[in-house]
């Protein structure tokens, strides 16, 4: 009887693979490497390398000193940060409660159809379009302008303008909730029905529910959104540009403006500084949301 | 089936949950078609049958998940129907994957009790007896992912009896486990059902489960109760040709007395281990197939009365597949 208590001799593993297979392998990564190398370390490194040089070609670090010290540049992030974390938090909690009505729609039914194929199209609906889309609408001649002053609520009149941080952040926010519905969608799905059974079996409401159970279990998640959603907004240029000709300060449209001398000559390396900024923010941003993942994973795992 | 037949009146009294007419119906199919069923208090019932036959459809409604079409439900005498889950006091157990994952195992076992406002210590105390007894006691600290499937069934378990609930729901606990940890669970479940003398309906769709741990045992066919009986009764005197197939092998073959006669107008119903293989009187064949089970030999054998299946005591000699025997009923 030993010999079925034995641990079963372990099946050999499959032989290594050959070297030269391993090689193929490789290679098909190299059309994508020298993608990334070209367009995103080339730019990197004429990014970083600019930050440190002044208009003379010598190393220094007073660009990144005006870049992080300017009272515009400041004022800039300021914006850019409100912004990005202002239209984040609300796409993010809009986009989940949208997300989760869709889910609790029939599979079949039309309303669920049309939310995900609508976010998928809208969550990327951005720069020109959207600004036109958006001064057609809400502009100072905007038809839902006119007809909102027909009824007798009139927007500008009571301070609104679409050229302002609040027409940004609106503007911003019609693409972060269809992306926040893309982002947090399979997360919602993978809540378990009997999760729910089992806490109303044992006397829970609705509410402790989701508090205690459910909430818990999409934070890694929700939180892990609303970071790719504030990245989202942070780096949109083409959008903010066009809705307001760079009137309102914010980090993309400062470095258009250093790079292209249009406030002042030679500040061109300040905008390299500026970028290199925002690559740090980024990539902090990144950083924070991988580590999310893999929490999130956790509970997936079984 | 006990001698004495209760009066209604009695019935209504004992009965710890009771099923009255109640029916489902999911826009053309039937899951439930009337069913009358009663748990005696401290029993554990198994609601066996096919998959799609509605016994996870009966289990759901007694839990308040689903709403009957139309009937009764009763627990404890008490009309439950209209009740919302949260409020029956039946403790579930789900096929897998139900504990929460965010929470320790001993969290998790007190979830119940803090829905109820117990005290911290005092659920801590609870959890950690509930683990005691379900042999988890050192994993109270453990995350359901850093469990097994098996521990995991534990702790769903030792969650829904925490709250002490009055019935004990078990949605095919097993369903997800491998064939050894599946039977210790199994033994296991029994134990403590017997210890804390809990009314729990068992579904699976394993007629051995059932037969093993049940006290009683319920053949659901089609959302129409079959037979309710004592496993026994149910093993030996099926009620219908559905139970006889669905419970055990049955062979149905003409008979003459006691004895396999081809062409006899009336039929029996026999178990494999009732056949005798290698009988000087039996009938012609050919074995089919043949399955060493251990103790004994399973063989399907061709006969001009059809294809009849014998379970024979293993021994040197018995026949091999292809080879000629005979068979007939033993005794």
């Amino acid at each position: 009887m030993t010999s079925l208590l034995d641990t079963p001799t372990a099946a050999p593993d499959a032989p290594a693979a050959r070297p030269e297979r391993r090689w193929c392998a490789a290679l098909g990564l190299l059309p994508f490497a020298l993608y990334f190398l070209v367009f995103l370390g080339g730019p990197l490194y004429f990014v970083i390398s600019g930050a440190f040089t002044d208009a003379d070609g010598l190393p220094t670090v007073g660009n990144l000193v005006a870049s992080l010290t300017s009272p515009q540049y400041l004022l800039a992030f300021r914006q850019s940060l409100v912004l990005s974390a202002v239209t984040a938090v609300i796409g993010a909690v809009f986009g989940t409660f949208l997300a989760q009505a869709v889910l609790t729609a029939r599979p079949r039914s039309p309303l669920r159809r049309i939310v995900s194929t609508a976010s998928g199209v809208l969550a990327y609906f951005g720069g020109v379009p959207l600004a036109f889309a958006f001064i057609a609408a809400l502009g100072q001649t905007g038809l839902a302008t006119a007809w909102l002053r027909s009824a007798g609520l009139d927007l500008y009149a009571s301070g609104f303008r679409i050229d302002s941080l609040a027409g940004l952040a609106l503007t911003y926010v019609y693409f972060q909730i269809p992306l926040m519905v893309i982002l947090i969608t399979p997360a919602l799905e993978g809540l378990l029905p009997q999760w729910r059974e089992a806490a109303e079996n044992l006397g829970a409401s609705a509410w402790s529910y989701w508090r205690l159970v459910a909430l818990p279990v999409l934070a890694p998640a929700f939180a892990g959104a609303t970071l790719v959603l504030f990245g989202n907004a942070f780096a949109a240029y083409a959008t903010a540009l066009a809705l307001t000709s760079g009137s309102i300060p914010l980090v993309p449209t400062a470095i258009a403006s250093a790079l292209s001398g249009n406030v002042l000559v030679g500040q061109a390396n300040v905008g390299l500084a500026l970028g290199l900024d925002m690559v740090v923010v980024i990539a902090v941003v990144m950083v924070a949301y991988l580590w999310l993942q893999r929490r999130a994973a956790r509970w997936s795992r079984r | 089936m006990t001698a004495v037949q209760k009066s209604p009146a009695e019935t209504a009294t004992d009965a710890a949950v009771e099923f009255r007419g109640v029916s489902r119906v999911f826009g053309e199919t039937r899951a439930l078609d009337g069913l009358d069923l009663a748990l005696r208090r401290g029993e554990l019932l198994a609601l066996l049958g096919p998959s799609g036959c509605g016994k996870t459809t009966a289990l759901r409604l007694l839990a308040g998940f689903d709403r009957p079409t139309s009937g009764e439900i009763r627990i404890d005498g008490t009309d439950v129907t209209g009740v919302p889950a949260s409020k029956r006091d039946t403790g579930m157990v789900f096929q897998a994957y139900s504990l929460f994952p965010t929470m320790t195992a001993a969290e998790n076992v007190a979830f119940g009790l803090r829905m109820r406002k117990v005290g911290g210590a005092e659920r801590s105390r609870r959890a950690a007896e509930l683990l005691e007894l379900v042999g988890l006691g050192d994993r109270g600290g453990s995350y359901p992912h850093e469990l097994s499937g098996g521990q995991q069934q534990r702790v769903a378990l030792a969650r829904a009896l925490a709250v002490r609930p009055s019935v004990l729901l078990l949605d095919e606990p097993l369903s997800a486990l491998d064939a050894r940890v599946r039977v210790q669970l199994r033994d296991e479940i029994r134990r403590l059902q017997l210890a804390e003398g809990i009314t729990t309906l068992f579904v699976t769709h394993d007629q051995s489960e059932a037969l093993a741990v049940a006290d009683r045992v319920a053949v659901l066919n089609a959302g129409r109760m079959e037979q309710v009986d004592v496993p026994q009764e149910v093993y030996a005197r099926p009620a219908t040709p559905f139970v006889a197939e669905f419970v055990g092998v049955m062979n149905t073959v003409p008979v003459s007395g006691n004895r396999i006669t081809p062409g006899a107008a009336e039929t029996a119903q026999v178990r494999p281990e009732a056949l005798l293989v290698g009988a000087p009187d039996g009938l012609a064949g050919t074995v089919l197939t043949s399955t060493f089970l251990g103790p004994v030999t399973r063989l399907v054998i061709r006969t001009e009365v059809g294809e009849l299946t014998a379970d024979a005591v293993t021994r040197p000699g018995l026949p091999g597949i292809g080879d000629a025997t005979t068979v007939q009923i033993s005794g």
